[in-house]
């Protein structure tokens, strides 16, 4: 059974696991595909290098976003229901590129509602370069019986 | 040649401060939001959420069947052919706009921020409407003059509850010809 993180068990300093991976061009072009996006610089090696002036395909905006919500939800488990996520692209990332995500708890707080919210501060390095920063805001069950996904309305403020 | 200091550039037409808080090019997406996607994109990043591959847990939690909210814009994203259509369709048509309106033919988006309300449930038709929310002073950056402006996507299911908005601040600029080519964003 996945793990189903409650929001008492996370303290503002907390670290989450790693998470790294191998950029392939394969994982650009799914990426694209999977998520509508059929420019050509993320499929097309000779447009991305003589058009775009960039050394390769690169991954684009709405995949890096789906791979930050993967590395979240790994942590909290499927409980976790994001409210908010804002992005910093820097440098692209490239096949070839080690992706390392690392991401530590900046704040926890419960609303008006009651609903329990962590923020983090996630990052995408590639090497030594941070390639894309995100600010992200999840809700986490207070208890067992709290679910963060019935909330509707006045009730889900993110 | 240099680019034009801030006080040179284009000042902002009345009819682009007139379409600031109006809503723009309300659409509907091509189809209803499918499970294929949903598992084609999970599985583009090894997203093993059971939230999405067991259907007991998603009955559990979410009532049925739900999309992993980060996929909000993929229900917007035109086929990239259609029947009568020559010319690819332009997400997010408003930054283009801008990009016109205000002479500033280059543009990064700086920021991205994503907010999710109701979940996307598979079947959802879902309607995409764009405002326009500010446009700054001339502003100088290592880019080049130009300005910064707000644009939000803001997604509806059919039965008018909001699902989410995408806010995009972009800089619109000018830049010398000498100038090194930005790092490529999300831009065109």
């Amino acid at each position: 059974m996945a793990t189903r993180l409650l929001h008492g068990d996370v303290t503002v300093g907390d670290r989450l696991p790693d998470l790294s991976y191998d950029v392939t061009a394969t994982t650009v072009v799914l990426g694209a595909l999977a998520s509508r996006d059929w420019r050509p610089m993320h499929h097309d090696r000779d447009f991305a290098v003589h058009r775009n002036g960039t050394q390769d395909i690169f991954l684009n905006t709405p995949n890096q976003a789906a791979w930050f919500e993967r590395y979240v939800t790994d942590w909290t488990g499927p409980t976790g229901r994001l409210g908010r996520m804002t992005f910093r692209m820097n440098t692209p990332v490239f096949p070839g590129d080690h992706m390392a995500f690392s991401a530590t708890v900046t704040g926890t707080a419960i609303d008006d509602s009651g609903c329990g919210w962590v923020d983090l501060d996630v990052s995408l390095r590639v090497g030594e370069v941070v390639a894309t920063t995100c600010a992200a805001r999840v809700s986490l069950p207070r208890d067992t019986d709290d679910n963060p996904w019935s909330r509707r309305g006045d009730n889900w403020c993110p | 040649m240099t680019a034009p200091t801030p006080d040179a550039l284009t000042p902002v037409p009345e009819e682009v401060t007139a379409r600031i808080g109006v809503v723009q090019y309300e659409e509907e997406g091509g189809f209803p939001v499918e499970h294929g996607y949903i598992w084609t994109t999970c599985a583009s990043v090894q997203n093993g959420n059971p939230l999405f591959w067991d259907e007991d847990v998603a009955a559990d939690l979410t009532g049925g069947p739900i999309a992993p909210p980060t996929m909000l814009s993929v229900w917007f994203r035109p086929h990239h052919w259609s029947p009568g259509r020559s010319e690819p369709a332009v997400p997010l048509q408003a930054h283009f706009d801008l990009k016109e309106d205000l002479d500033l033919p280059e543009a990064i988006i700086s920021s991205n921020t994503n907010t999710f309300h109701e979940p996307v449930r598979v079947g959802d038709r879902v309607r995409s409407r764009q405002v326009l929310r500010s446009v700054s002073e001339p502003k100088a950056t290592r880019l080049g003059h130009g300005r910064f402006w707000t644009i939000d996507v803001e997604y509806l299911n059919q039965d008018d509850a909001l699902l989410g908005v995408e806010s995009y601040t972009a800089f619109g600029y000018q830049r010398p010809e000498e100038a090194e080519p930005a790092d490529p964003k999300e831009d065109d």
